[in-house]
């Protein structure tokens, strides 16, 4: 699933804070994404430059891609274009003309051998830099990160790529989204609807990825602290008990069918014995292999510990074995009534005990 | 006859486009030559969109009097008298007026759709009733006009409107939304960035999930999940039950059940205990709120069904015993929770808590 948003540390904030800061001296990036070829993001992209004109900015083409559509081109005809130069952005005569706005289509195209930048997103970067605003237009199948699934989906890969932490610098970002019915009645792709329902699928759920990355950004600058409850985050507690793999194997469907987080955590007091340390380090493992992220706390009171870290990880799951009455011990007074009565804004879900200690019940 | 096809364009807020985009469909298709007609339409003063209206036939609203004032709801009989391929129905998640056939409009479209003809629609994210109290956790707003998941799992398409919030925040600003007064207003309460980055993280995931249900649905085929996760798939079929109790929390737990139980693809059904039909130990006002749930699970096609029983925790737990119940849901306010937990050892139970919205 994503990558990993941690809370930061205040020196971290500060360089954030200072990014940021550069960030707005910056022109400022807005990217039109599509799930598949012909979508009509190119479209969506020169409406948007038509929009910002009619409202008095300076808008230019620099990288057009003429598709044999009559709308399309008319609508390209209606901008200043700044001609490409052997296929690669004139980004120079960009620089002279220091127009508001550039808009610059197919943005994952590799510039040839001996070019000024090697790929069209540096372009863009260097185009930023100068305080120029750029609106850009992107495929899916063009982003890194993403190459591996789709390739996975629809057998072949795109030859050139923009990483995704490009696409997540950008100040905003669009999905173009469009039901598959509407690409396959105009025959215009290769695909077939289960492919392309599940790059639309993919599309939107990584635009909702950078979407609650930038969200959480914003709120870590501005010190808001709050569980959004959007993505949703599970929260596996681990011991030694075996029943630790079904919990695993629970939140690891939640988490793959929620499109969310997994995460996994033990917390330790002292000495172990040597048992339950093997036990424990092999449950670890498992939650390792079924995609968790695995931290490992520190603390004399387990459940104090965990309520602290669910907190502050914005956790919206917590799944807690049942405290037979043997292991009550090392969770103190009835720990899991604690976590319930703790757990505000989160869902308690409470397992069965491992079978070696299941109760009779009538 | 073959049911007409509902394509719902889904928004995170007004002003997003979504009738802009309903309406250029609607003028695609009849390009297409498809007999199009505007069933209801709320032009809000907004000329762009207005102008997409133009060449398509209005079918007349129906004009009600209540309270004396004058309320124009779409005319459904006349609608379907009209018989067309396609009609476009706006704002989906509209109350009609006391004294109109059906309370919602969602209801006027289905009867549409029953007859055979096919429905444009519009609705925003935070009208989807399970995430009712999600969007209030966000937002701090409290949406009282909902449709029910079902409605829009029963969507041939649906379609995300998306634009950034800062675009909309300028089409705010420039009064194109609202009223400038309004909308000072709504920038102000509604309307901040991080609201809006929220409501459009809640579209996309939705829109994702309900293309997903869809796929599986048409091409019998199961989710892409990850390698590890594939395998564990057949043992775990999940069945939820939702303890039903006169707590004004349930409301929040029987959305929350149900949206877990749709997202892993599990049964869903609801128990109330009490000592007596008449359920006679409970004040009116509690018996009020039980009557609320018990709609309100119908509504979500959760099937409730009332046990007799003095002694609740242990009547819930013999319940789903007898009926292959995987896990029970109760909201954290139920009186026996901790019975309840210590009872029903041999399944999980799901204690829900309410999202806590802390001052900004």
């Amino acid at each position: 699933m994503g990558s990993e948003y941690s809370r930061p540390d205040p020196e971290a904030l500060l360089r954030q804070i200072q990014e940021q800061e550069a960030h707005e001296a910056r022109g400022r990036l807005k990217i039109f994404l599509g799930y598949a070829p012909r979508v009509g993001k190119s479209q969506r992209m020169f409406d948007e430059g038509r929009r910002r004109k009619k409202r008095g900015q300076d808008v230019v083409a620099g990288a057009i891609q003429s598709r044999g559509s009559e709308e399309l081109d008319a609508l390209i005809r209606e901008f200043e274009v700044i001609p490409m130069v052997n296929d690669v952005v004139d980004v120079p005569a960009i620089l002279q003309r220091a127009p508001q706005v550039c808009l610059l289509d197919e943005l994952a195209r590799d510039n040839p051998a001996g070019s000024r930048n090697a790929h069209r997103w540096e372009d863009v970067e260097e185009i930023r830099s100068h305080g120029i605003n750029v609106v850009g237009a992107l495929n899916l199948q063009h982003i890194r990160e993403q190459q591996d699934t789709v390739e996975q989906i629809t057998g072949k890969r795109a030859g050139s790529s923009v990483p995704q932490r490009f696409i997540e610098s950008a100040d905003e970002i669009v999905i173009v989204d469009v039901p598959t019915e509407d690409l396959k009645g105009a025959k215009l792709t290769l695909l077939n609807p289960v492919q392309l329902s599940e790059l639309r699928e993919l599309a939107l759920l990584l635009a909702a990825q950078v979407v609650e990355h930038q969200l959480q950004l914003y709120m870590d600058s501005h010190g808001i602290m709050q569980s959004w409850g959007t993505q949703e985050r599970i929260l596996v507690c681990i011991t030694g008990q075996s029943l630790a793999r079904t919990m695993l194997e629970s939140g690891a469907r939640a988490a793959a069918r929620f499109h969310g987080q997994l995460l996994a955590v033990t917390v330790k007091s002292g000495e172990m014995p040597r048992a339950a340390e093997e036990a424990l380090a092999e449950n670890l493992e498992y939650a390792r292999r079924l995609g968790a992220e695995v931290h490992v706390l520190q603390g004399s009171d387990a459940m104090d510990e965990i309520i602290r870290f669910a907190r502050e990880q914005r956790i919206t799951q917590v799944f807690v074995g049942h405290t037979g009455q043997s292991s009550w011990k090392f969770w103190k007074q009835n720990p899991v009534d604690r976590l319930i009565q703790a757990a505000e804004g989160m869902d308690v879900r409470v397992f069965p005990p491992a079978p070696a200690i299941v109760p009779k019940v009538a | 006859m073959t049911r007409g096809k509902l394509k719902v364009f889904l928004g995170y807020a007004a002003g997003v486009g979504k009738t802009y985009q309903m309406l250029c469909e609607a003028q695609e298709r009849r390009r297409q030559g498809q007999d199009v007609v505007i069933g209801y339409f709320e032009p809000h003063g907004r000329a762009d969109t207005i102008a997409q209206t133009e060449g398509l036939e209005f079918v007349p609203r129906q004009v009600f009097e209540h309270r004396g004032a004058r309320f124009e709801e779409m005319d459904t009989d006349a609608v379907i008298a009209r018989h067309p391929q396609v009609v476009v129905v706006d704002e989906f998640a509209h109350t009609n007026v006391p004294g109109a056939e059906r309370p919602k409009r969602w209801q006027d479209v289905q009867v549409i759709l029953d007859a055979g003809v096919d429905v444009l629609t519009s609705l925003n994210i935070q009208h989807i009733d399970s995430l009712n109290d999600q969007v209030w956790h966000v937002t701090g707003i409290r949406v009282r006009e909902t449709v029910p998941d079902w409605v829009l799992q029963e969507a041939a398409e649906v379609v995300m409107v998306d634009v950034t919030p800062r675009a909309l925040i300028h089409r705010l600003e420039r009064g194109v939304v609202y009223s400038r007064e309004k909308a000072a207003k709504a920038l102000e309460n509604f309307f901040t960035e991080s609201n809006l980055a929220a409501l459009r993280e809640l579209a996309m995931r939705q829109t994702a999930h309900q293309i997903e249900e869809k796929r599986e649905e048409e091409h019998f085929i199961s989710d892409r999940l990850p390698e590890p996760v594939r395998g564990l798939q057949s043992n775990l079929a999940e069945k939820i039950l939702i303890w039903l109790t006169p707590d004004p929390s349930t409301g929040m737990l029987i959305r929350r059940g149900r949206r877990v139980a749709d997202y892993l693809n599990s049964s869903c059904t609801a128990v109330f205990v009490s000592h007596d039909a008449a359920m006679s130990e409970l004040s009116a006002e509690q018996k009020a709120e039980v009557e609320k749930q018990l709609n309100f699970c119908h509504n979500l096609r959760i099937q409730p069904e009332l046990i007799e029983s003095r002694d609740a925790a242990k009547a819930v737990t013999e319940y789903a015993r007898a009926h292959g119940i995987t896990q029970i849901f109760v909201t954290r306010h139920a009186p026996e929770v901790q019975k309840l937990v210590q009872l029903a050892r041999d399944m999980q139970v799901t204690i829900v808590a309410e999202r806590v919205r802390h001052a900004q």
